[in-house]
């Protein structure tokens, strides 16, 4: 964990609710599936978000607008300074997958964090499935396509498959033996049920983070875990679903 | 070595008056990550009870406007592990001696769990949680009743060799009925205050966010009621008083000290800034310069409670 000052360099809507935030300063270490925690004025508690893309002077989160915290995230504009945790939590395993093509599956703002993975085993070309509700709410169709070979489903049919993503990983005969994901709860659910050779990221309100107050505490076949300190990223076999 | 910063406690000097509260900094070690935890007086380790417990189910953590709600329910290894374990780690990284924070469905229980950490090296004293509003069937009416407050503090006493701090819940008509009750049992210092029962409901759902429906607020917003309080218990009791509630900033340890608090805690603002207990310390002797105030220890209960 870092505690770093980073400043907006760019703050923009990169489609229906959705925004795509630049950070600049200190980014070294800061590994796919790992996360950061934003103190934003006049709010409590700091606010978890997935690292999409970074360099060392430089990352990229996409949030999506849904109370008020992230509200007052997307008026930052360039300049405005931020008070931020980086490099929290484990991230996913790249070794993990290295006999055989890996498969990465996001859904929602949890494409965000599949991202810097898929930049990362780019030379493996991978595939990527996206899901998204409907096709105002994509985001970063073309910025995977360069990365490997994406497959895309919205519920309302208007890009690629109708359906979720998960549905259409069961019908199409993708040949995988490796998944990382990051999705909603309901997605990761299926996606367990479906398969557990893999690995995923879990959300879960927090109150500090970085493993000191037992706030995001879940059930594992080895025990209890904290999703900001052992996880977000869990290998799905280890996840008990029911608590 | 005494200093300017010094308080006394149970007959030991510490270095300064600032104590991560219980709940907030795990088990301590983990923050030896962060920064050298050895600048600390002591650490509040996390309640414990005699067996393990996952505590509640999620979510366990909602936001307010100037503070938190919690409702953890204790999740922890169990004294056996926590004295086996835990404050094994700890002491890799931690030269001074920390607070064990028990808690308990039964006077029992208590004095059991307390037994577990009397043995342990590295234990200061014995804080008893009898004020956790997050676990049903215990904890809480403990604290609620002077009658059952006295009688788990007059059993751990009579029980183990180490201090005892009698932790008292905010959540009671008169604080000081309490405090005088616990004192009369033998308490060797009182420490207060823990969480005010809280509630937050979903907008969108109209369900509470706390999965158990109620949890315990704490943060900036509870520091007003928290100085109150110390200071009423300052009039009640003659025993030391450790001071929490809401404290971010070496102003706020101050003020506790004034209202009559030997030494103070710090919880949620650990959770908002790791760095909290460093930055308040390294800020205190700037604070103290600019309060004219020579020896912090001269402070304690500064400010009398008229009435
Ligand atoms: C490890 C992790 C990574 C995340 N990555 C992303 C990401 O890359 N992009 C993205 O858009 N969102 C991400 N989220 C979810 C994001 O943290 C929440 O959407 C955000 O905190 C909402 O804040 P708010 O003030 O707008 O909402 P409010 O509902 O007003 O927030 C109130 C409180 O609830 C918490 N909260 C609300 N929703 C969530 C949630 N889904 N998960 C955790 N806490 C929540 C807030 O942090 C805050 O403490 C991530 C969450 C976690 C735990
Ligand atoms: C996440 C969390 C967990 C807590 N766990 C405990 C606990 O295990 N035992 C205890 O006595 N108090 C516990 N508390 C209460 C704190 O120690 C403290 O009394 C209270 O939070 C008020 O101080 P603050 O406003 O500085 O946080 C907890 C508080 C929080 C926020
Ligand atoms: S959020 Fe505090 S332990 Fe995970």
């Amino acid at each position: 964990m870092n505690n770093v000052i980073l400043t907006t360099s760019l703050n923009r809507e990169i489609s229906k609710d959705t925004y795509e935030i630049i950070l600049a300063g200190d980014c070294a270490d800061n590994k796919p599936g790992q996360f950061v925690e934003i103190k934003l004025n006049g709010f409590t508690l700091r606010r978890p978000f997935c690292i999409a893309h970074s360099t060392d002077s430089t990352m990229t989160l996409v949030y999506k607008v849904v109370g008020a915290g992230t509200k007052y995230m997307s008026t930052l504009t360039y300049s405005d300074k931020l008070d931020v945790l980086t490099g929290l939590g484990n991230g996913f395993n790249t070794m993990a997958c290295e006999t055989s093509r890996p498969l990465l599956i996001g859904g929602g703002t949890g494409i965000a964090s599949i991202y810097n993975l898929a930049i990362e085993l780019k030379e493996r070309n991978p595939i990527i499935l996206l899901g998204f509700r409907s096709k105002e709410d994509a985001y970063y169709i073309a910025e995977f396509s360069r990365l490997g070979e994406i497959h895309i489903a919205t519920e309302t049919g208007e890009l690629g498959f109708k359906g979720n993503i998960i549905e259409y990983l069961k019908t199409s005969k993708i040949d995988y033996q490796y998944y990382y994901a990051c999705g909603p709860m309901g997605m990761l659910r299926e996606l367990f049920k479906f398969s557990k050779n893999g690995e995923m990221s879990l959300e879960a309100r927090m109150g500090c983070g970085f493993g000191a107050c037992m706030g995001c505490s879940i059930k594992t076949t080895s025990g209890y875990k904290r999703v900001c300190k052992e996880g977000p990223v869990f290998l799905a076999r280890e996840i008990v679903f029911d608590v | 070595m005494y200093n300017n910063l010094s308080i006394k406690l149970f007959g030991n000097v510490l270095d300064n008056p600032i104590i991560p509260a219980s709940g907030t900094f795990g088990f301590g070690y983990e923050f030896a990550e962060y920064y050298d935890i050895n600048i600390l007086a002591s650490i509040a380790l996390k309640g414990t009870t005699y067996e393990p417990r996952y505590g509640n189910i999620l979510p366990r953590i909602a936001e307010c406007q100037a503070g938190m709600i919690n409702a953890i329910g204790l999740q922890n290894p169990g004294a056996k592990c926590v004295v086996g374990e835990e404050l094994v780690k700890l002491s890799k990284v931690f030269k001074k001696t920390a607070i064990a924070n028990v808690a308990g469905n039964s006077i029992e229980e208590y004095v059991l769990t307390s037994e577990i950490f009397d043995k342990a090296q590295s234990i200061m004293a014995i804080e008893l949680n009898i004020s956790c509003p997050n676990v049903k069937g215990g904890g809480m009416h403990f604290g609620t009743d002077p009658k059952i407050a006295a009688e788990v503090t007059k059993s751990v006493k009579s029980a183990v060799k180490k201090p005892v701090i009698v932790k008292l819940s905010p959540n009671v008509s008169d604080i000081t009925e309490i405090a005088r009750a616990v004192e009369g049992a033998g308490a060797d210092a009182i420490s207060l205050i823990n969480t005010l029962s809280a509630m937050r409901i979903d907008l969108k759902t109209a369900k509470p966010i706390i999965g158990v429906g109620t949890g315990g607020y704490s943060g900036a917003g509870i520091f007003p009621i928290a100085i109150k309080m110390v200071a009423a218990t300052n009039k009640a009791v003659k025993i030391p008083i450790i001071g929490m509630g809401g404290i971010t900033n070496a102003y706020d340890v101050i003020e506790m000290m004034y209202a009559g608090a030997r030494a103070v805690m710090v919880g949620t603002q650990n959770l908002i800034d790791p760095f909290a207990c460093k930055r308040i310390i390294e800020d205190l002797p700037r604070v103290m310069k600019e309060l004219k105030i020579e020896k912090i220890e001269d402070i304690i209960g500064r400010t009398t409670l008229n009435g």
